[in-house]
């Protein structure tokens, strides 16, 4: 789950990080009323879940207070990556000295928390990464142990020179770290974490996402969940015990387990097709998920064609296919469909769909074709 | 031969009187596994499938000498599961329940270090020697015994390949799902080193997907220590870049992890990529000579 930037600073500020002032506006009437009449320099940046938002006008810098109200309804209601901006963050500029990277991530390799640092911080941290690994600096965290102090300090003075400033560093890593297990993040960077001309050691921007599987016990974390429209559908479909992902093609897909998911998808691709999503129904045979896969897939106006792919392991495809036929039964759709089945019981799974009319298939390589087909109809 | 498992694996089952594991306890009984015992606090002394149920797992190992465990139980307990079974002295754990937090993950880790435990998953289908042992929810009609190792991080996928290599002619010694999460046990390196080391199997199936570098670090185990061929497969290829990735994700993997990257690696340590998975069983044939 993803938090957006002013929230993140909320949470930063809990645990005592110290963020500069800033509030969050909805509207511009929100941006006269909650921001101080005192003119200095602002930053107002937009409130989305993509990167990019500076290059695509959604930060913008004010000397005075009408001018913060003037870039906010510039920035209110404009489209960063077809998400449109609801709210912005009107936030205190400071004077910038140094910028850095810290941020804290699980890695799959050390298995382990990591903190990574570098004193290249800013907007140009994933070239760093790529171009000069070596200005990344990286610690597994002994989980047992959690992130000490000294480890902390041995990250800052790699950072700064002054003792003041690394004693400010390294209390922020060891309360970033505190966060980051408390809440069950799976990322949280502060990008950059400034140090201002009077020696201030802030968070300037900040980026949090959190383990979906941990919400059930996240309740104030699931609590500030704000979703866009994309990210709706698959928390609806997840809520069925389904997993969606919207893509931009035309072919919806429809298979048990995510890697055959990604594999169909592949297929549809390989074969000159473009795939509309990724959708897993899982293992069950239920045709209730079948109806709702179906749903979710079919309000995508996009679709012109669906491809069905089963296999079927210790859920028979004879069960399945009884599933498939009731849940076809009650959708109502011009959409043409190609169902492809096979494993357990595959068969007698497809005699029972050969009853309905719709075209089967035995592999996945003709219903990927019979799909790209379709959709040109 | 085969790896980690084989028909003298004692077994008992985390979460026996659970909807899952009474249904999968009985499939593994029925395909031969050697199930031993169950776990379930509160209900020793009860019966499922003609297996004895035990309060716990250091209780179910003292009755019946199991050295492997497999896991049901609801994700929020899987990790006490684990670790309940790491103390206890099992040297494979199997853990099918899916949606584990990965911070659970990561504090086991250190605990199956400490004891030297193997584990499989979470968030698996297990792993099957076929006409041995079967271990986690794989079924058990599509395997064959033969001599090509498989390594897979999905599913369903999984059982796709495994049906078309087994109706091609090729057996297997030993399939294992891994699983698909951040944080998990026994990864591709480990496996293959075992695969290296069996005298049974000849050839390796290797089925990665996008994201992290495991499969770029299997690439280089295979350029430098391995002496069997390895085919694989990497699904995700027409997945949007970074779709689930902040900055950190990219740092980590330093830019790794597109399909394009692990097909490069791939083909760089001589291991061919199979276009779609029909085509691995020829490409696995081709590298036997057959």
């Amino acid at each position: 789950m993803k938090i957006h930037e002013y929230q993140a600073r909320n949470l930063f500020r809990k645990y005592g990080i110290p963020v500069p002032e800033g509030v969050v506006c909805h509207t511009v009437d929100e941006v006269k009323q909650n921001v101080s009449d005192k003119d200095k320099l602002r930053v107002i940046k937009a409130q989305v879940h993509v990167g990019g938002r500076g290059k695509a006008g959604g930060v913008k810098l004010a000397n005075t207070k009408a001018e913060a109200v003037e870039k906010a309804e510039q920035i209110l209601g404009m489209e960063i990556k077809g998400i449109t901006v609801e709210k912005v963050l009107v936030a205190d500029a400071v004077d910038i000295e140094k910028e850095f990277y810290v941020g804290l991530i699980n890695d799959r390799n050390s298995k382990s928390v990591t903190l990574m640092a570098s004193a290249e911080g800013g907007v140009e941290i994933e070239e760093v990464a790529k171009v000069s690994p070596e200005k990344i600096i990286k610690m597994p965290i002994d989980p047992s142990m959690g992130l000490m102090p000294w480890q902390a300090r041995k990250i800052a003075i790699q950072l700064f020179s002054d003792p003041k400033e690394i004693r400010q560093c390294a209390n922020i890593l060891v309360k970033l770290y505190r966060l980051y297990i408390e809440t069950d993040s799976s990322l949280a960077e502060i990008n950059p974490l400034v140090l201002t001309p009077d020696k201030q050691v802030l968070a300037i921007d900040g980026k949090m996402n959190f383990d979906d599987n941990a919400l059930y016990r996240q309740k104030e974390i699931l609590s500030m969940r704000e979703a866009d429209k994309d990210e709706l559908k698959e928390i609806e479909a997840n809520a069925k015990g389904l997993s969606y992902i919207k893509l931009d093609g035309n072919i919806g897909c429809m298979v048990n387990g995510a890697g055959l998911a990604m594999a169909t998808m592949d297929m549809i691709k390989l074969y000159g097709g473009e795939p509309a999503n990724f959708l897993d129904i899982g293992g069950s045979s239920n045709p209730q998920k079948v109806v709702d896969a179906m749903n979710i897939l079919l309000s995508d106006q996009n679709v012109k064609s669906v491809m069905i792919n089963i296999f079927g392991g210790i859920t028979r495809c004879d069960d399945v296919a009884r599933g498939l036929v009731i849940a076809l039964d009650q959708i109502k759709t011009n959409v043409p469909i190609v169902i492809r089945l096979s494993g357990t019981n595959a068969k007698e799974g497809l005699e029972i769909i050969k009853q309905t009319g719709l075209p089967v298939v035995e592999t996945m390589r003709e219903a990927a074709q019979t799909a790209i087909e379709l959709s040109k109809k | 031969m085969s790896i980690l498992i084989n028909k003298d694996t004692k077994v008992i089952v985390q979460g026996i009187t659970g909807r899952d594991g009474a249904f999968h306890t009985e499939k593994m009984k029925a395909y031969g596994t050697n199930v031993v015992g169950g776990t379930s606090p509160g209900k020793a002394g009860q019966e499922v499938e003609g297996v004895p149920v035990f309060n716990s797992v250091e209780d179910a190992v003292k009755a019946t000498g199991a050295n492997a465990s497999v896991i049901f139980v609801p994700a929020a307990f899987a990790a006490d599961a684990i670790m309940e079974a790491s103390y206890a002295g099992i040297e494979l754990v199997v853990c099918i329940t899916e949606h584990v937090p990965v911070q659970d993950m990561i504090k086991v880790t250190p605990v199956l270090k400490k004891h030297g435990t193997k584990l499989i998953g979470a968030n698996c289908p297990g792993l099957i020697t076929p006409e041995e042992c079967l271990i986690g929810i794989l079924p058990a009609m599509i395997f064959k015994k033969g001599n090509v190792g498989l390594i897979s991080r999905s599913g369903t996928l999984t059982y796709e390949v495994v049906n078309m290599l087994t109706e091609s002619g090729l057996g297997q010694t030993t399939c294992v799902g891994i699983g698909g999460d951040a944080v998990s046990g026994l990864y591709f390196i480990d496996l293959l080193e075992m695969y290296e080391n069996d005298p049974a199997t000849e050839a390796v199936v290797l089925i990665g997907e996008i994201g992290g570098d495991a499969e770029e670090q299997a690439a280089r185990f295979i350029k430098e220590k391995m002496t069997k061929p390895v085919v694989a497969f990497i699904a995700g290829q027409s997945a949007p870049p970074g779709k689930r990735m902040g900055h950190a994700g990219a740092i980590i993997s330093s830019g790794s992890g597109t399909a394009e990257e692990k097909i490069k690696a791939f083909k760089a340590a001589d291991v061919p990529v199979a276009k779609e998975p029909r085509d691995i069983p020829g490409l696995v044939k081709e590298k036997l000579g057959l």
